[in-house]
């Protein structure tokens, strides 16, 4: 009998989602954990072999989907574009269909003006065998961001993956109306290895795994005011969030645009002077800063919540 | 870059009705298959592009001893592959298959 009850079990599990963590999950497994059973319809999907015209002149292997998952779908019935970047093809790093296939979701976003837009990053910026049409593809979903926020669309980023969120995935995610983060998120413009490159050791050393974690992770960003949602890392914390977000996201009004002014302003007068992640937290009330990084989820949540509020009229 | 492509005989149409799935993905030691059923109940075909060249025989090794297990009869497998181990590749396959037998569509 248990062999029966077993396999029941099995089958009414969804087909693709074989772990609850969002930083294990494939970009697939995220969007069908995330949405609606079986309501994920993709646009340009695998079949149409989309892929990448750049990467056989370096003799790479391509992704028929070039690492990016788009499509609409449900959550709790209610329609939303998805778009979903593959962190382990390539570092889920921006090409041109890459990029393309987000630029259009969020044009298509804009002119129906009636869903919001989930874009789950997983990536380390652009794609350097392609880097003109990367860096133009960054410049292009940032113009398209704005004007899907501008015609009322709520844009909320979801940042958990392998690759964290750097480059010009930075610059868009500083773009969206509203963002969650896991612990295992990171979220950054320049990462650990170009500004040691670039500035030296001294000035940020890429094998501090703890130095790279609490500069640039998911809880930092939640306590200094980056990111809007502090969330676990389960597909199910991070549809939570999504859920929430698209409710609060502010409209990118006058008014948001300058409560965003003063808040940045704030924050470089309250941290100006740290040299450290640990200072910040330390003056924004935290009694024993070095003890945050191995807080679990809900004892971090509770303190985020009493040293930051989350400021729901800026961005 | 290297491009191989089997065709072999299958005993049976694959299972289920869905017509198509992808799996993995691709990344070092890693691959990903996209599986159509698009081809005649009988037939079987890979198409292959791999980063690891000069593998040929096992791929052939392993593709046949796949077709001989899982009777893939009516799909065709689409695999970019990213110098994956043959263990790897026989778990894609399988994997591949098993998603083809749900009913979505």
């Amino acid at each position: 009998m248990s062999t029966v009850t077993l396999d029941n079990a099995k089958v009414e599990r969804q087909p693709l989602v074989s772990t609850d963590s969002w930083y294990e999950a494939s970009a697939r497994q995220r969007v069908e954990g995330l949405l609606d059973a079986n309501s994920f319809v993709e646009f340009i999907g695998p079949e149409m072999r989309e892929i990448s015209p750049h990467l056989a002149l370096f003799d790479l292997p391509e992704q028929f989907d070039d690492g990016m998952v788009v499509g609409l779908g449900r959550i709790d019935g209610a329609p939303v574009l998805v778009a979903a970047q593959e962190g382990r093809f390539m570092g889920g790093a921006f090409g041109e269909v890459h990029g393309a296939k987000l630029k259009g979701l969020l044009r298509a976003a804009r002119d129906m003006a009636s869903m919001p837009v989930l874009i789950l990053f997983d990536t380390g910026g652009v794609r350097l065998q392609e880097a003109n049409a990367g860096e133009l593809a960054i410049a292009e979903i940032m113009r398209a961001l704005m004007e899907a926020r501008f015609a009322g669309v709520p844009v909320v980023g979801l940042v958990g993956g392998r690759s964290g969120c750097y480059g010009g995935g930075g610059l868009i995610a500083g773009s969206c109306s509203a963002l969650a983060v896991s612990e295992q998120g990171r979220i950054s413009v320049s990462g650990p290895e170009v500004i040691e490159t670039n500035r030296g050791v001294e000035e940020f050393d890429s094998k501090d795994r703890a130095l790279v974690w609490r500069t640039m992770g998911g809880k930092h960003r939640r306590l200094i005011g980056g990111a809007e949602v502090f969330a676990d890392d389960t597909i199910e914390s991070f549809r939570n969030a999504a859920r929430y977000l698209i409710e609060l996201a502010p409209a990118p009004t006058l008014d948001t645009l300058e409560a965003e002014q003063a808040r940045l302003a704030q924050r470089i007068h309250d941290f100006g002077d740290c040299a450290d992640a640990l200072d910040i937290w330390r003056s924004l009330g935290a009694s024993e800063p070095e003890t945050i990084p191995a807080l679990s989820y809900e004892a971090f949540v509770a303190l985020a919540d009493r040293l930051q509020e989350p400021r729901h009229d800026a961005r | 870059m290297e491009t191989l492509n089997y065709r072999n005989k299958a005993q049976q149409r694959a299972k289920g009705t869905r017509r198509q799935a992808i799996v993995g993905v691709v990344a070092s030691g890693n691959l990903e298959v996209l599986v159509e059923r698009i081809l005649p109940d009988g037939e079987c075909e890979v198409d292959i592009r791999t980063a690891a060249e000069g593998f040929g025989e096992v791929w052939q090794a392993v593709i046949a001893d796949f077709v001989e297990r899982r009777s893939p009869g009516g799909l065709k497998l689409s695999i970019n592959d990213g110098g994956a181990r043959p263990d790897t590749v026989a778990l894609r396959l399988a994997q591949a298959v098993s998603a083809m037998e749900g009913e979505r569509t």
